[in-house]
């Protein structure tokens, strides 16, 4: 591989360019419309399964609400009854880590390398919380009601809030596997904001010179988020 | 154009052998671990190869099977077992991957003049994910094989089978990412990797068909994939989503998996109809008549492939509302492709023809397209589509499209460049002897299943003896499948003896127009020693001197053979011939 040593327009800055291409910005731009392309892909991954949450929703309209009732927690503050209190932290969390995600490909922008590793920190806790929650207080409690679909699916007349028991194993079969496919997302979110982080403390210039390649995990975090911010609403504020 | 690129130890030096991308490293890791398109392109060619010739031994024994109304050799069971391995291995592991990842791999960064594709190791990381898919398929096949068809149409796929259909799902799964990482890499590299004076007009029309094929595979591919996907799920897992026991909908999965399987259609088609652009405009000495018509057909079909999929549900409890949409949709779709076999006709029109080997595969090409085409109209149209659905006229229509076109334009595209691949010249009787031998053997093959199809012959039956008076038509059929085989078979020999010949490309054996000529054959490494900057429009032929135009006729298509003037100045290229 034939590399050529590039000047950033900052004197000192030393990128490397891929013997494919002529230079840094054709390199760059590369990167970003093939991170542009990944994402259509994923739109259409995950508009397939909303594509069948729709179908079944407009199908088992009471049923899906009442089947929705079981991802709310008693709540008795605001007048209200029930609350998705997981899954609202979870959005919180989400939007937080969104949040310092930005902030992050605006430090590297900057070069801000302390400000980076902070922000991505930051970004990996929260979603390591997102995880924490949902795999230890919002999918075991499925597992304890068997709302589980599969051969284990007989779950007790109170959790499913009226909803008839195979609308209600549709609702749940959505629920895991989109929710579940989003989890995957997260951890291979983690993943690669960990080894960004790794190249940012090791101080390679392939991350610390360009900030390109911050930008492209950072699109890739917002899209996750932003499946998350369609996933909340149609399974946990389903109205009646 | 820009200077030839050739390196400058080649003037000094024509006949010492020169560097190129086959010989500048021999080791079996240079091979493995590389990153250059041109060597995962043969590599691909080899594997696509090899699941070709096993989809035919399993096509060769549905014909063996169908050669009488009472069966010959296959249990019913088996019979299932092996269309269904037919139809997977030639669909996913054939078809799709054939044109791009071979010949798009290997010609799109030099057409667009750039060093390689936009994510090399991406190129190399989808021809592993193929394998593996590939490996999967095959694993799956040999431990007890898929009876669903390869539609894997629910409930069957889901509940009723106990074949190895999770295995070959996976399968499908890896191989449908080994082809989005092809489309995401040609779509970058289409967009960024352009030479200077490369703009999207003087882009070969191969290219643009490559572009149109890689938006439906980004956009088709993720589809199928989730729902394979879950229909792992449901047969593992029981997430009933798509089985009425559970409260699913079967049909939900017939419209998701349509929506990826018939744009997979034009996935198919749409590099054919690049190959045969490039053939019909060398072997005419044309420019494409409608050059923009052309290339923007190919970003038409790929848009109204997403619009047509519900055609194929006609009798599945669609609504006829929703059907008459769909079939007039589907009879839209036919406009761009005529529009490109006018225009490929026009192209011929008043053309200097050459009628060498591969511009015998592209005519071929356009009459059996036309037929499978046209025929796909009968089917369009939702009355006669009642009555012809699921019958041979169908597996005659669709074989037509995908082998009468699609195997057509990968023959076509081998034979023509075979020399800048490999640098060798293969027997032009031998390949015309041969391509006429696939013509006629195909229509031996298929036309009779329009018949005995229209007459009432079902697909994925074997027995067909309440009606002996099918058996002139199965026989016909299986004797052009022999003779197809034959045809398919022989290439494999004359293109591989080629390789030891003594008979070397130039640089541009057939006259052709277009970057891709003017680097040495096979081309070195990094493609072109400096960048290329075009001036030139696409297929200009009019610029050429003599020597270049009377290049790849009969007395000079072999340097060597022909004028010594060939034998001394091809090898250093077009810069010494004026």
């Amino acid at each position: 591989m034939a590399s050529v040593a590039e000047d950033h327009g900052h004197g000192d800055m030393v990128v490397h360019v891929h013997h494919q291409f002529e230079n840094i910005d054709q390199q760059n731009e590369s990167y970003i419309v093939g991170m542009w392309c990944f994402l259509v892909t994923e739109i259409m991954f995950f508009g397939a399964l909303f594509i069948m949450y729709i179908l079944y929703r407009w199908n088992y309209q009471q049923d899906f609400y009442g089947a929705h009732l079981e991802l709310s927690q008693p709540f008795h503050m605001f007048g209200l009854q029930e609350f998705p209190i997981w899954g609202s932290i979870n959005t919180t969390a989400l939007l937080i880590s969104s949040f310092t995600m930005v902030m992050a490909v605006r430090a590297a922008q900057l070069r801000q390398k302390m400000v980076v590793l902070k922000n991505l920190g930051v970004t990996c806790v929260l979603a390591t919380l997102f995880l924490v929650i949902k795999f230890t207080f919002e999918w075991p409690p499925k597992f304890q009601h068997h709302l589980v679909p599969g051969p284990n699916f007989h779950p007790h007349a109170e959790v499913l809030h009226g909803a008839a028991p195979r609308a209600s194993e549709i609702f749940f079969s959505l629920y895991f596997a989109m929710t579940g496919l989003h989890a995957i997302h997260i951890i291979a979110g983690i993943g690669v904001i960990g080894a960004l982080m790794f190249l940012w403390n090791k101080g390679a210039t392939s991350v610390t010179e360009d900030y390109v390649p911050t930008e492209m995990i950072g699109l890739y975090w917002h899209f996750v988020d932003l499946v998350w911010i369609f996933l909340f609403p149609l399974f946990y504020l389903i109205p009646a | 154009m820009s200077a030839p690129a050739i390196e400058a130890s080649e003037l000094t030096a024509p006949h010492e052998e020169q560097k190129n991308y086959l010989n500048a490293d021999h080791t079996v890791a240079s091979w493995l671990l590389t990153g250059d398109h041109k060597r995962i392109a043969i590599m691909y060619l080899i594997s696509v190869s090899f699941f070709f010739m096993i989809g035919g031994i399993f096509a060769g024994l549905i014909r063996l099977e169908l050669i009488s109304p009472t069966g010959v050799l296959l249990e019913s069971e088996t019979y299932n077992k092996i269309f269904s391995a037919h139809g997977i291995v030639m669909i996913f592991l054939f078809l799709v991957p054939s044109i791009p990842a071979v010949f798009g791999n290997f010609l799109l960064p030099i057409m667009i003049g750039a060093r390689d594709l936009a994510f090399p190791r991406m190129n190399l990381a989808s021809l592993y994910v193929y394998w593996l898919g590939g490996g999967l398929i095959t694993l799956g096949l040999l431990t007890g094989g898929v009876d669903s068809g390869w539609t894997f149409y629910t409930p069957y796929s889901s509940l009723y089978s106990n074949s190895q259909v999770s295995l070959v799902i996976i399968g499908i799964f890896f191989a449908g990412f080994s082809s989005i990482m092809t489309g995401l890499n040609f779509i970058v590299t289409v967009h960024k990797m352009r030479a200077p004076g490369m703009t999207w007009f003087r882009l070969p029309l191969f290219v643009w068909s490559m572009y149109a094929t890689s938006v439906v595979m980004l956009l088709g591919t993720p589809v199928i994939a989730i729902t394979l996907l879950l229909v792992f799920a449901e047969r593992t897992l029981h997430l009933g989503v798509f089985s009425p026991e559970l409260g699913g909908d079967p049909v939900l999965f017939q419209h998701l998996f349509w929506f990826y399987s018939h744009p997979a259609v034009y996935i198919m088609i749409l590099p054919s109809f690049g190959v045969i652009s490039e053939l019909m405009a060398n072997f005419s000495r044309k420019r494409v008549f409608g050059y923009h018509f052309v290339a923007f057909s190919s970003l038409a079909i790929a848009g109204l492939g997403f619009l047509v999929w519900g055609h194929h549900m006609f009798v599945s409890s669609q609504s006829m509302y929703q059907g008459v949409v769909f079939s007039l949709v589907s009879f839209l779709v036919a406009v761009p492709s005529a529009v490109k076999v006018f225009n490929w006709t026009a192209t011929m029109y008043k053309g200097h023809i050459r009628l060498q080997t591969p511009m015998i595969y592209a005519i071929g090409f356009i009459g059996l397209f036309t037929v499978g085409g046209l025929t796909g109209l009968f089917l369009a149209c939702m009355g006669t589509d009642v009555h012809l659905t699921n019958t041979y006229f169908i597996v005659a229509h669709f074989h037509y499209v995908m082998v009468g076109g699609a195997m057509m334009g990968f023959l076509g595209a081998l034979h023509f460049w075979w020399p800048k691949m490999t640098g060798h010249m293969y027997n032009d009787t031998w390949g015309k002897f041969n391509a006429l031998l696939v013509f006629i053997g195909f229509n031996l093959t298929f036309f009779p299943q329009f018949i005995v199809g229209f007459l009432g012959m079902p697909r994925r039956y074997h027995y067909y003896y309440i009606a002996p008076e099918f058996t002139p038509y199965h026989i016909m059929s299986s004797a052009g499948a022999s003779a197809l085989a034959v045809g398919l078979i022989v290439p494999a020999f004359y293109l591989v003896s080629s390789l030891r010949g003594k008979r070397k490309a130039s640089a541009n054996p057939w006259g052709a127009h277009g970057l891709e000529w003017q680097t040495a054959s096979p081309p070195i490494t990094l493609n072109f020693v400096e960048t290329p900057i075009v001036t030139d429009e696409v297929y200009d032929f009019s610029h050429m001197d003599e020597y270049e135009q009377r290049r790849g006729t009969a007395e000079m298509t072999h340097p060597g053979e022909g004028l010594q003037q060939d034998k001394n100045l091809d090898i250093v290229g077009t810069k010494e011939d004026k």
